[in-house]
């Protein structure tokens, strides 16, 4: 009644004709005029924004285009792979993991990646060819942690969500299988791997970052790990599928072999060795 | 300056009956120079019963860091609001100048331009004397990143040519103030000099302390001493606090009878409907996602488009300011951009 009244008389009737809402109440006001909230359904797990096309589209374009102009916005290339993962591609990944027992299981487990979870300290203390000691190792030379990923946000149906959200925390271990640096040259090239693997399309719009590398690390990208990617990729079975909390003692030659993944060109050792040529002959170049 | 009958009532009938004994409200014209004027020529000054505020402050307007207030659409005990929009901030206090442009498309300097032009720092045609240019203490409150308080000395400084004019910003978050000093190193030095900053929360300004670099020592808390600011100004600042009617009697104590307060935020632009859906939809789905995209925080924008929400209407505004003691002339406030933000002004009574 009063919030009728209040819309429909003018400024001047106002205060003589509505009741006056007690001064008191004036330090939470916000209760007396109606409030407006946009039309969302509502959440279907924590974090949960339900974003409507238009939205999805708009985050779409807008994280694409600005993880690419500056690839370390993490949270930007996983809303980018959150928005465009609808309408097919999630939903394919998540029936690859129903197809497969151990995939099943994770779904029904839904484990979690973090620090916490893994015990680092006795990860470390593990043989050395075994699929946790190569991680942490990878994580040490990286100096990378597990905690950094963000939270799915924008996927509407929970299990993808749960999917998307173990891809995420997953890529770190497909680093340590295929041995590839952080640097941005083994970043794309383990995209272009996951693609031909998961199809997400975030990771295959990735690729496109190759245009960012430099000329002498595009050539090698296109000569040496594209294709070792495609190949792999496509030959190896679902990365997704791996449970890797199961596999930490497992010799890491031996999983790539069961899965059928070869180790690329030691990007890192190549990398080093052409910095300490380019070294060499600016030395030689000054005596 | 005749005052039309119908304004005239209009403003009587808007002061709570307790003080429209006591005060009598002669003017109308919300401008600064107006009220000011008007109240100097003896002929209209206040009644001489109105005493400085003798009424006792109403437990609401105490702060209680245990009593329920809203942050964003939540619901928060004002102790917990404090340490959440703290949280806002210092995420947003790097990119907030960018996010401003991009939210309001730019509009916002219009919006400061014209709060700051109409407040006219620097003039003051009451002073006594012939010369309208006396010294003058401006406290910026929420102030952190400086626009205000910069166009406050350019106006001051250059446009009135008034160098005694000194500006004191005020902000609860250290991060938003430091953005404040980096952006204020490219004044001229003549406005550097006349500017300081003070960590402080509005709702109590007897504990400030001065912004130190990290690392050195805690410098001593001082207080703003009552009745010694001229202009008080907070701009889109007022919807974070925990207790409103707080800061405004706090407000009331600093500023010298015959200061004036004046508050930019945004308000409602419920009196015209489809431009009000238009900016409600604009405010709840793109402004979160500019703060995705451009801040890498949605839930900080999330909460400052739920706090405009939640921001008292015009009216119900200015009915805490007068509700705090001040005087307001005419609607006592001015609607930007069909009610998308609203101006405030009040003033201290002059006893």
């Amino acid at each position: 009644m009063e919030v009728v009244l209040r819309r429909s008389a003018g400024l001047a009737g106002r205060s003589v004709h509505a009741p006056r809402p007690s001064l008191a109440v004036l330090s939470l006001p916000a209760s007396s005029t109606r409030q407006y909230t946009p039309s969302r359904p509502p959440p279907n797990y924590p974090g949960h924004v339900p974003l409507n096309r238009l939205e999805k589209a708009a985050l779409a374009i807008g994280s694409g285009l600005m993880s690419l102009r500056d690839p370390r916005r993490g949270d930007l290339i996983a809303a980018f792979a959150e928005a465009t993962a609808t309408p097919y591609f999630i939903y394919r990944l998540r029936d690859a993991m129903l197809s497969s027992p151990t995939g099943r299981r994770i779904l029904r487990d839904r484990p979690r990646i973090t620090s916490t979870s893994l015990n680092l300290p006795h990860l470390r203390a593990l043989g050395p060819n075994t699929v946790g000691r190569t991680y942490v190792d990878w994580l040490d030379r990286e100096g990378v942690s597990p905690d950094t990923r963000a939270a799915v946000r924008y996927i509407d149906d929970a299990e993808c969500a749960y999917v998307m959200q173990r891809y995420r925390e997953c890529h770190d271990f497909y680093h340590a299988l295929t041995g590839l640096p952080v640097v941005r040259e083994g970043e794309v090239a383990l995209k272009a791997f996951e693609f031909a693997n998961t199809l997400l399309p975030m990771t295959g719009l990735s690729v496109f970052a190759a245009a960012t590398l430099k000329v002498q690390e595009r050539r090698r990208f296109v000569d040496t790990y594209l294709p070792w990617a495609v190949r792999n990729g496509l030959r190896a079975g679902e990365v997704i599928n791996v449970y890797w909390e199961e596999e930490l003692e497992t010799d890491v030659d031996e999983l790539r072999r069961r899965l059928g993944v070869e180790a690329p060109p030691d990007l890192r050792a190549i990398r080093q060795a052409e910095r300490e040529e380019r070294r060499r002959k600016a030395a030689e170049g000054r005596v | 300056m005749a005052v039309r009958p119908a304004q005239f009532r209009r403003a009587l009938l808007q002061t709570p009956s307790r003080l429209r004994q006591q005060n009598t409200i002669q003017h109308s014209h919300p401008e600064l120079q107006h009220l000011l004027s008007a109240a100097s020529s003896p002929a209209r000054l206040f009644s001489s019963t109105v005493t400085a505020r003798a009424l006792n402050t109403p437990d609401y307007a105490v702060p209680n860091p245990s009593r329920p207030t809203h942050f964003g659409f939540q619901t928060v005990t004002e102790a917990e609001k404090i340490e959440r929009v703290a949280t806002v901030f210092t995420s947003v206090a790097e990119s907030y100048d960018r996010m401003n442009d991009l939210m309001s498309f730019g509009w916002h300097r219009i919006w400061k331009d014209h709060f700051v032009s109409s407040l006219n720092p620097g003039f003051s045609p009451l002073a006594s004397g012939l010369d309208p240019r006396a010294p003058q203490h401006i406290l910026d409150i929420a102030g952190g990143t400086g626009d205000i308080a910069f166009r406050m000395l350019h106006t001051a400084h250059i446009v009135n040519a008034n160098p005694d004019v000194r500006v004191t910003i005020s902000d609860i978050n250290p991060a938003m103030l430091t953005v404040g000093k980096q952006r204020s190193t490219l004044l001229p030095a003549s406005q550097q000099a006349a500017l300081s900053f003070v960590e402080a929360n509005a709702e109590d300004l007897t504990r400030t302390t001065p912004l130190s670099s990290p690392g050195t020592a805690n410098p001593p808390t001082s207080a703003i001493p009552s009745a010694s600011v001229d202009l008080y100004t907070v701009a889109f600042g007022i919807r974070n606090f925990s207790n409103i009617p707080a800061a405004l009697r706090e407000a009331y104590r600093v500023l010298k009878p015959g200061g004036v307060f004046a508050c930019l935020e945004f308000s409602k632009a419920d009196a015209h409907p489809l431009f009000n859906t238009l900016y409600k939809e604009w405010s709840f789905r793109a402004i979160p996602l500019i703060g995705q995209l451009v801040a890498g925080d949605r839930d900080s924008y999330q909460y400052l488009v739920e706090s405009i929400e939640k921001f008292p209407s015009q009216a119900d505004f200015r009915d805490m300011i007068i509700d705090a003691g001040f005087v307001v002339g005419g609607q006592g406030y001015e609607d930007l951009t069909g009610g998308v933000a609203a101006i405030h002004k009040g003033m201290k009574p002059r006893a």
